[in-house]
């Protein structure tokens, strides 16, 4: 039993006209069932539509199933008693890091979580501090959040989260907004949490390259579950990827287009130092005299 | 047709303890029908730069000159100014407001005092140009998807029919495909109009696959001004600052280290297929497939594949 289970599970976007009488109805997930397991990181991908964003809403219970259910750590998050703890099991980092942080003071903004759920002083600060220290911001806790990077600001959002001690964090496309380097930032931290502190990741992202590390990458079209495996797995069906809208890193790329012009690949290529591992040795072929392998003297 | 910046200055909070370039000392040219990338991490200054272009922002000191006029002379026409250098901010979808998509287009050459019919026909022009499909045309904007949204948005503007269309981040939050429409429905706006367009972007691919020249900016000042593959040459200087270069430059600069000899000016993925299977002798029977694909593309891959022959 993993700590976040669909069954089944149907998302209907309803549109009403003044009178009440239903206008529109949109499918927005469509019998979806899924099993995250927990200390896992997963990413998942789809086009814009596809029901990413839908699913995320429904894990912490923002929005409730049409039909079907979802459980977080075997509660079911359409039943209402339950609804604060699944909120305090899983937390929800969002795109825009502006529209989440509140706080006038890094260490202000930390601590509005375990302030609202009643943790007594003490113990928030114990938790700001720890929270702080896991995605390196401790320098910062006394600075302003509109003085922090866009990478720096997500980090703050992430502490927010952790100090309310969750055991999975979703985050809906939390580097859309951001520089290459307030991407690294961002994604290197969440591995740590995930490697470090046993957090269930789910990363929903836009970004190839941000998902090669992860353990599972489930794809979504439509509101289904289309694809569903490991990094490797999935990146080797480049056109059925491209067929729903997506793309390929673009070391995996160029293995791609290599392999289909005949020069002998692995399957899958899905970082630069595989690359190197497989091109080097054909370069050095052709090139007997002038390349040098790493072995070489 | 041209836009030039001579040593802009835009300082926040003069004569303050929070006194702070934005800009310092920013000079350039951008000669008609260019398509300049201009890239640098959050806060580097890239769009208070680009709200001086149409005068949104006024530089502390230095001059702008459009077309050899300078912006800042008395009685310059600044409105005349902002139909001519159309300007789309980051989630341009957030600025739609009216009933429908077709009005939402007509309603900046109707500010601009054009009657009803010629901003039809603006409209009409403007969203085919984006490629909305038409029946979308008489549906509210905030029923669209997110791509179709920024459509909207960038006709809109294009609607004014500027000579330079400069676009922040236009593509944040797509998906790729969306990313890829978009950035090659711009590109046939350059080829086919001869428009000027500045994208400023955090994406190191799109800039080196579009952009015939690329700013850097840092901390408000230009450091690079220059064709992508010298720009990206410095790989190592861009990641001190918070860039990057395309994955396929470190593959490139990886080969080379290695004593391959690949040219080092490569920066898109069909470049370097090219030239590596160029290296390994496998070039023939794939190339006419490239060069159909993309005439731009598959001439650059040339030159660069040229220099990589004379080398090994």
């Amino acid at each position: 039993m993993g700590i976040i289970r669909a069954s089944k599970l149907i998302y209907d976007y309803i549109r009403r006209d003044e009178d009440d009488h239903i206008e529109e109805v949109n499918r927005a997930i469509d019998n979806m069932t899924v099993d995250i397991q927990k200390g896992d990181f997963v990413a998942i991908l789809g086009h814009n539509g596809s029901g990413k964003s839908t699913f995320a809403k429904q894990i912490n219970g923002i929005l409730l199933p049409t039909e079907g259910a979802v459980w977080i750590s075997e509660m079911n998050t359409a039943d209402d008693s339950h609804i604060w703890d699944i909120r305090k099991t899983a937390g929800m980092v969002f795109q825009n890091p502006d529209n989440q942080i509140i706080g006038n003071v890094v260490e202000e903004d930390v601590g509005f979580g375990p302030e609202n759920m009643g943790i007594p002083t003490d113990e928030i600060w114990r938790r700001v501090d720890e929270s702080l220290e896991k995605v390196g911001m401790t320098a910062y806790r006394l600075k302003s959040p509109n003085k922090l990077s866009g990478g720096q600001k997500q980090r703050v959002a992430i502490a927010g989260v952790m100090a309310m001690r969750p055991e999975c964090i979703v985050l809906d496309e939390p580097t859309a907004m951001l520089d290459p380097n307030g991407r690294r930032e961002v994604i290197a931290t969440l591995h740590e949490l995930n490697r470090k502190e046993g957090i269930t990741i789910l990363l929903i992202t836009h970004y190839m390259e941000e998902v090669i590390d992860a353990d599972r990458v489930i794809v979504m079209d439509d509101g289904r579950i289309v694809m569903d495996g490991t990094p490797r797995e999935i990146f080797s069906r480049v056109s059925e990827l491209k067929s729903y809208r997506l793309d390929v890193p673009q070391v995996t790329e160029l293995a791609y287009e290599l392999r289909q012009a005949g020069v002998v690949m692995p399957e899958c290529v899905l970082t630069m130092d595989e690359m190197m591992a497989c091109l080097l040795p054909l370069m050095k072929a052709c090139y007997p005299e002038t390349v040098r392998l790493e072995g070489d003297a | 047709m041209s836009i030039k910046a001579e040593n802009l200055n835009y300082i926040y909070s003069q004569g303050t303890a929070y006194e702070q370039y934005a800009l310092k000392d920013v000079s350039f040219e951008i000669g008609d029908g260019e398509f300049v990338g201009l890239i640098g991490h959050t806060g580097s200054g890239k769009s208070t730069l680009i709200q001086h272009l149409n005068g949104l922002l006024r530089a502390s000191s230095g001059t702008i000159y459009y077309n050899g006029e300078n912006i800042y002379a008395d009685g310059y026409d600044m409105k005349a100014l902002r139909g001519k250098v159309g300007l789309v901010f980051q989630y341009p979808e957030h600025q739609l407001f009216e009933i429908d998509v077709f009005t939402d287009v007509c309603f900046g050459p109707k500010n601009q005092g054009l009657s009803k019919e010629a901003c039809e026909v603006r409209a009409r022009e403007a969203l085919q140009s984006v490629g909305l499909d038409e029946r979308f045309w008489k549906q509210s904007p905030f029923e669209l998807s997110g791509g179709q949204k920024r459509r909207v948005a960038i006709a809109g503007v294009l609607a004014m029919q500027p000579e330079v269309l400069i676009l922040d981040e236009p593509t944040a939050g797509l998906d790729p495909k969306g990313r890829d429409e978009i950035l090659e429905e711009l590109a046939e706006l350059h080829r086919k109009r001869h428009m000027t367009i500045i994208l400023v972007s955090h994406s190191m691919e799109d800039v080196a696959r579009y952009a015939s020249r690329i700013l850097v900016m840092n901390h408000g000042e230009k450091i690079f001004d220059a064709a992508p593959k010298e720009v990206f040459a410095h790989y190592r200087e861009l990641e001190t600052i918070g860039l990057a270069a395309p994955q396929v430059t470190y593959i490139v600069h990886g080969l080379r280290e290695h004593g391959v000899p690949i040219a080092d000016d490569i920066t898109t993925v069909e470049e370097a297929r090219n030239a590596i299977l160029r290296l390994l002798g496998k070039a023939e029977q794939t190339e006419a497939k490239a060069d159909r694909k993309r005439p731009d593309q598959a001439r650059t891959a040339n030159r660069s594949k040229g220099k990589a022959d004379q080398r090994s």
